[in-house]
């Protein structure tokens, strides 16, 4: 909203939330975006990091219940801001969430050191790329309460989808071509579904933001599911 | 190292394995759910739809306008009220609320520079026609204050004054039903059944203010307006104000202008907000509180008014 709060430290706790949510945001593309690169460099020591970091994830989603709780208690948000408190609780859990899957990412590298040069290898980084930068703009969107670019975001789904179709068909044929792999390959479609699941988590925030910031729900047609 | 095993890999499985978890929980069984777990949509389903062809609005307002010598303090008022629901007025001060619910039982008469126009009727029947019983009218549309104000008399007689005047009871038997029938509805009975001898005025703020609901219902009115009922009292006796209002729901129309939103937002099922002597939004307290329409509601109720 343009204009502030006659009480500005009202103002105040709704930005320090929204500060949390984007913090949030950028440890969790940062994960994503380092596992890929751990797979891609056989890097186990800095796959052991991103584990160990997502520790902090878990803190600051404590920190925004718990500043959203007190906000609520203190200052009883009404219509849009309290959309916008409710919002940053639900989405803290979903950052929270996509944290973990490149903390599972990375808990495969060390299974996948000595993998030879497979396709899907250099694939997944792409996928990754899409995925973080929808993890990234869709947070954007929720700091600046922008409802059209949820929807620009809500329609990139289909890209990782898309790569995920295709890593799945691929590793299918090179299991069936190289069956002492299919350990491997299994390992390498999970990652593929861990960021497939990630791209779904940044559709699931984006209709929390449209929602937020519109106070109307999106419409089956914009939210792309199918009947 | 703990990771989950996953189905067979087949194409089908895939597709099926990333859709599950996001869908939404059934929409088609989803209403039926909430509407029998919250309340809110219970009450909501139980009230009458307010465009049911035929039905009239216990009270309706049509382009009321007021003005206090020059100055207009309201602009063209329309709202119905009806009589199965609580509605309130929000605004800031000077916004014109106080001013169209004094207009709902004409106390603006009582002003000598005040002047309203437009329409506004109780029960199809306009109630700004000179020829219209004020005592009447206040009788069916009656009114508590925002500070207490019992007369300097009994509690019995605070109780029974209103009905003695109007006729309502034909012996002191009948008289102590009426007044004990009051009391219990304004939730005051079990506190002062046993000195209703008493000076109304030794009450503490709270029972004041429920001997002055009772002093309203005792005339077995059909609107009850109350301006501000609880800015003089504490948080418990608000807490009990506002309980009696919810069970007095149904049973009369009860219109309350409020400075707390919070209240407002407790207490009824509609709510209008008025700004500068404008109605400006007009709805279901749930959407007004939650997703105004309008503007300067969502300024005034998330509080961004400098």
């Amino acid at each position: 909203m343009a204009t502030g709060h006659t009480l500005k430290a009202f103002d105040d706790d709704l930005d320090r939330l929204r500060a949390l949510i984007s913090e949030m945001g950028g440890l969790a593309e940062h994960a994503i975006r380092e596992s890929m690169r751990c797979l891609v460099q056989r890097d186990v020591e800095g796959a052991a990091r991103i584990v160990e970091n997502d520790k902090k994830l878990d803190m600051l989603e404590v920190e925004t219940e718990r500043r959203a709780v007190q906000l609520i208690a203190l200052r009883a948000p009404m219509a849009g801001d309290l959309r916008d408190v409710v919002a940053a609780l639900k989405i803290s859990g979903v950052v929270e969430r996509i944290g973990d899957y490149a903390k599972n990412i990375a808990k495969r590298v060390p299974l996948l050191e000595n993998i030879g040069q497979i396709e899907p290898l250099s694939l997944l980084p792409e996928m990754a790329r899409i995925a973080t930068e929808m993890v990234h703009d869709i947070l954007t969107a929720f700091v600046e309460r922008d409802a059209d670019a949820a929807l620009r975001v809500m329609e990139r789904d289909n890209a990782v989808d898309d790569f995920y179709d295709s890593i799945f068909r691929t590793l299918l044929t090179h299991m069936m071509e190289n069956p002492q792999s299919i350990g491997q390959s299994a390992h390498l479609l999970f990652i593929a579904k861990n960021l497939e699941r990630a791209g779904d988590h940044a559709t699931n925030i984006a209709e929390m933001v449209y929602y937020a910031a519109t106070g109307e729900h999106m419409t089956e047609a914009q939210t792309g599911k199918k009947p | 190292m703990p990771l989950t095993p996953d189905p067979a890999p087949s194409a089908a499985i895939a597709a099926d394995a990333r859709d599950n978890e996001t869908t939404p929980a059934n929409p088609t069984i989803a209403p039926d759910f909430s509407a029998a777990l919250d309340e809110d949509a219970a009450l909501e389903a139980s009230l009458a739809p307010v465009d049911e062809p035929g039905r009239q609005p216990k009270m309706r307002a049509q382009d009321v306008d007021v003005f206090y010598g020059d100055k207009q303090a309201l602009k063209s008022v329309s709202i119905d009220i009806h009589d199965d629901r609580v509605t309130a007025f929000i605004g800031p001060s000077g916004c014109g609320k106080s001013t169209f619910l004094r207009c709902l039982n004409r106390m603006n008469d009582t002003i000598p520079s005040a002047r309203v126009d437009g329409h506004i009727e109780l029960d199809g029947q306009d109630i700004t026609d000179p020829r219209m019983d004020v005592v009447q009218l206040r009788a069916r549309v009656g009114m508590v204050f925002q500070k207490p104000n019992p007369f300097p008399k009994s509690i019995y007689e605070n109780v029974a004054y209103g009905p003695r005047i109007h006729g309502l009871a034909s012996g002191k038997t009948e008289m102590d039903a009426i007044v004990e029938k009051s009391l219990k509805r304004a939730g005051l009975w079990e506190e002062v059944k046993d000195r209703l001898d008493e000076s109304g005025t030794a009450l503490s703020g709270g029972q004041q203010q429920r001997l002055c609901i009772a002093r309203a219902i005792a005339v077995d009115p059909e609107v009850i307006l109350m301006d501000e009922p609880c800015s003089a009292l504490d948080p418990i006796a608000t807490a009990k104000i506002e309980e009696l209002i919810h069970e007095l729901r149904g049973r009369y129309a009860i219109a309350i202008v409020t400075h707390n939103m919070q209240q407002a937002a407790r207490v009824s099922q509609r709510t209008a907000f008025f700004h500068l002597g404008e109605m400006v939004e007009y709805g279901k307290t749930s959407e007004i509180f939650t997703n105004p329409r309008e503007r300067r509601t969502q300024d005034y109720i998330t509080g961004r008014y400098g």
